[in-house]
């Protein structure tokens, strides 16, 4: 009896998609890396390949932080850190310091006004912190001239000034 | 570039990351998916439930609908940006996210509507696979379509009366079984959008229902007008090859497009509008009436910026007009025809208003975006998410069903089931 | 293999079992044993619970402190976060970016982030559009703030629960990481953000977003924004440490989170939150 049930042939289509099943799940096992799966905090959040944290730890570190500047460039470090712009870390305006020395062997300096205006630029913004750092009207304060040529970014005050 | 920025304009105060990351193709893939439920559904009305003026129609419906199926799958495709990671979707589903069910949903419904057009089209195939493997000298295109039909039976070659009687039971049991999976098919791409809460436009329990009502609308306007184009189609062959290839028997089955047909259709066509339209309208009111923090920008977008694409095109154009030329008296199928382009235009102006309307105001509700669809390629962006790559994906089914036709043929042999 | 028929199966001996009988039992057999422990897991509700209680007793919380009343503007922080994240200097989108808010006498609000403020404020005029600046005269101004903004590594990431396929998750630290050998990039976890974090990486055309430099949090470093600001006006610090300075102003100052209605519980913690912010 159980023959005849098996052989109608109502039931082929079934037996097509229990095989498509199966190649489905025998893909899935090769195909899913083995430590993907329910993790902390449970499936809604914690739904993922373990391995993958691993992976972003991994990931280069390119800002180093005024120490490591300090450890070649005790001139300019002990000059800016007596000045306002102590607070200023070094690789803001020189872009980060990974590899460096040997690679790159300079780092960039950039003497372009917009980098000064970041700051600098007078906003008139009232009860605003900017308000405190001396601005300038980058229009009327000597348009096209870099700032550098008066100010030393490492000690920007002019005396008398 | 930022996918998205290409054809992104902003205004006014927008967060620096937000784009309109779903574009056309989204736009396209309810659409298709709506076309596909709702074919399946009309077909099911005459198997399920037997409404015998929608025999002429329901196999042309289902054969339809499964053409649709891979188009509506090609929108999603063009969308991701890792394709071909795509298949992640089956292999380690986070059912916490709507999207999931996408791959389980579709493959049942896949396997429910291959299912029903097997046990509805088996017989076909059992007697092109004997008249093939009984003819003596075989041509290289014999051979192939014999190898062809020969697997198509799957191996079953019961043709008798009781073997009949059993696939028109099954063929009634999928056909019912089939209807909740394809309104889950649409429904859950309705509650994609309903469940975003950070989308002021699209967070309302409304959504799947709105989008399930919607879809059939589409899916029956498709099919009546296919199914008029098909015939006129089939009746200017005959009259050109008359006599030729036609015996007169064969002539008088052409009758042209049955207006019986057309007209219990356009029934149920008007019912689901109705239907769609008020549940529309119903959300509008009360956004309008509870007014949230949202609601000052919604505003400006929906009575202001896309009031053209609402009002004049969605509910006037496709939605008003085809409601009354279907409701005047003695509908003729020149009536009907335009009825069913008008009321597809307004299902995708619908789609459009929903996905592109939701990205058209910026999170801050102080900013808007602008959507200018890509007309022209210049790149594979712009190709996979422009005119072009929609395009493809509305005309793709048409071609599937034209090669489907070959092996399930619409007309022709007197229907049992 | 010859058409089936009952009648051939009517021969043969008791006790034996028929070839279509054995194949169709050894499917099933291969067929159960190849589910993976994976799919069994998502079934046992038992283990569920005791990973979600470990994660409660956790060491590490990862939170962030931003003092509005100190940020100026400048954007080194959004410079710095790109080249230490490696999105390009020219993407209009980044991981942080700060907010420009000028509220009017008259009670007007002019909000605008040029480039995510990757530049600074340079100008006093708000940006409206492509090229397009509004003046504002300074007198007629009541008051103007910066906000940083980050991804806030919320405790409820809607993001998360969104993700069709387990790309991105929150790490047991507390940080929302996403997985870039996995993302499908369908962008849904952009579209669910109520904060604007995400956005697609023009390059690994997959989900990007702020994580805490996760990387450098792993050696010891803060991240990139929070070591670029000179004011001070970002810093990072770990809830569960009773000593820990940004732990203790979390605790017992007046703080804000953003779009709290939303529901996800938000990590990174606002000082002089003003009612106009988005």
């Amino acid at each position: 009896m159980k023959n005849r049930v098996l052989n109608n042939h109502l039931l082929r289509p079934l037996l097509v998609v229990i095989g498509v099943i199966i190649i489905v799940l025998v893909v899935r096992q090769l195909y899913v890396p083995g430590d993907f799966g329910i993790h902390v905090p449970g499936y809604t959040y914690g739904w993922y390949r373990e391995g993958n944290i691993e992976d972003w730890k991994q990931v280069t570190v390119k800002y180093q932080g005024r120490e490591y500047c300090a450890n070649c460039h005790t001139t300019e470090v002990d000059l800016i850190s007596t000045s306002p712009h102590a607070i200023i870390q070094c690789e803001n305006c020189h872009g980060p310091g990974v590899g460096h020395p040997p690679d790159p062997p300079k780092l960039v300096i950039d003497k372009s006004r917009e980098l000064c205006l970041r700051c600098h630029s007078e906003l008139q913004y009232p009860s605003n912190p900017r308000s405190a750092i001396k601005g300038i009207d980058p229009v009327a304060h000597n348009p096209n001239v870099e700032c550098v040529t008066c100010h030393n970014p490492h000690k920007p005050t002019i005396p008398g000034a | 570039m930022v996918h998205g920025a290409v054809w992104t304009v902003k205004e006014l105060f927008v967060f620096p990351n937000e784009f309109i990351y779903w574009a056309i193709q989204i736009v396209m893939y309810p659409f298709m998916t709506g076309l596909v439920a709702g074919a399946f559904v009309l077909s099911s009305l005459y198997h399920v439930f037997g409404i015998q003026q929608l025999k002429g129609i329901a196999r042309f419906a289902l054969v339809l609908s499964f053409a649709l199926l891979p188009a509506a799958m090609l929108p999603l495709v063009l969308h991701l940006q890792q394709p071909f990671r795509g298949i992640e979707v089956l292999m380690t589903p986070h059912f916490t996210s709507a999207i999931a069910a996408f791959g389980i949903v579709f493959s049942a419904y896949f396997a429910i509507v291959a299912s029903e057009l097997w046990f509805l089209y088996r017989k076909h195939w059992v007697e092109q696979a004997l008249l093939l493997r009984s003819k003596p000298h075989k041509t290289f295109k014999d051979r192939w379509s014999s190898g062809t039909y020969r697997y198509l039976t799957l191996g079953s070659y019961d043709i008798g009366e009781d073997a009949q009687r059993k696939d028109g039971k099954a063929i009634k049991i999928l056909a019912a079984a089939g209807i909740p999976v394809a309104l889950f098919l649409h429904g859950y791409a309705g509650f994609i959008f309903g469940s975003v809460k950070a989308n002021a436009l699209w967070m309302t329990p409304l959504m799947p229902v709105i989008f399930i009502m919607s879809a059939i609308v589409s899916g029956i306007a498709l099919c009546m007008l296919t199914y008029i184009v098909t015939m006129k189609i089939r009746k200017f062959r005959a009259r050109r090859n008359q006599s030729r290839t036609y015996s007169r028997e064969q002539l008088e089955d052409i009758k042209g497009a049955e207006i019986d047909v057309i007209k219990t259709t356009s029934r149920y066509l008007l019912f689901f509008l109705v239907f769609a339209i008020s549940l529309e309208l119903l959300d509008l009111i009360f956004r309008g009436y509870t007014a949230v923090k949202s609601w000052d920008v919604l505003r400006s977008v929906i009575y202001g910026k896309d009031f053209v694409d609402i009002f004049i095109l969605q509910y006037g154009i496709g939605n008003l007009i085809p409601l009354i030329l279907f409701l005047l008296p003695r509908l003729s199928i020149r009536r009907a025809t335009i009825g069913a382009v008008l009321v597809l235009f307004g299902v995708f102006m619908m789609r459009w208003n929903v996905v592109i309307g939701g990205q058209a105001f910026s999170l801050t509700f102080a900013g808007y975006m602008h959507y200018a669809l890509p007309m022209i390629p210049r790149s594979l962006d712009t190709l996979k998410e422009g005119l072009v790559g929609a395009l493809g994906v509305f005309v793709f089914p048409f071609i599937l069903f034209y090669l489907y036709s070959k092996i399930m043929p619409i007309f022709g042999p007197k229907e049992t089931y | 293999m010859s058409s089936t028929g009952p009648e051939s199966f009517s021969r043969r001996e008791p006790g034996s079992i028929s070839r279509r009988d054995f194949l169709k039992k050894t499917a099933i057999v291969a067929a159960g044993a190849l589910i993976p422990l994976a799919a069994l897991e998502i079934l046992s509700p038992a283990r569920a619970q005791a990973l979600v209680d470990d994660a409660a007793t956790g060491p590490l919380h990862w939170v962030f402190l931003v003092d509005t009343y100190k940020c100026v503007g400048c954007g080194f922080c959004v410079k710095a976060c790109k080249l230490e994240n490696e999105v390009p200097y020219e993407t209009e989108a980044t991981r942080t970016w700060v907010e420009r808010y000028v509220l009017t006498k008259d009670g007007g609000f002019h909000a605008d982030s040029p480039e995510g403020a990757r530049d600074g404020f340079i100008t006093p005029k708000i940006k409206i559009g492509p090229g397009e600046y509004q003046d504002i005269k300074p007198e007629d101004i009541a008051k103007a703030y910066f906000v940083p903004k980050l991804c806030n590594q919320c405790n409820l990431p809607p993001c998360v629960q969104v993700c069709p396929v387990g790309a991105t998750y929150k790490a047991p630290d507390g940080v929302v990481l996403v997985d870039r050998t996995w993302c499908i990039g369908c962008g849904y976890c952009i579209m669910a953000c109520p904060y604007g974090a995400r956005f697609f990486h023009p390059k690994y055309r997959t989900a990007e977003k702020c994580n805490f430099c996760y990387h450098r949090l792993a050696k010891g470093l803060s991240p990139a924004c929070v070591q670029a600001c000179p004011f001070g006006a970002r810093q990072i610090g770990n809830l569960n440490d009773p000593n820990d300075p940004v732990a203790k102003v979390i605790t017992t100052e007046r703080i804000a989170v953003l779009k709290s209605e939303y529901g996800t519980k938000p990590q990174v913690f606002y000082l002089g939150l003003d009612q106009e912010v988005r």
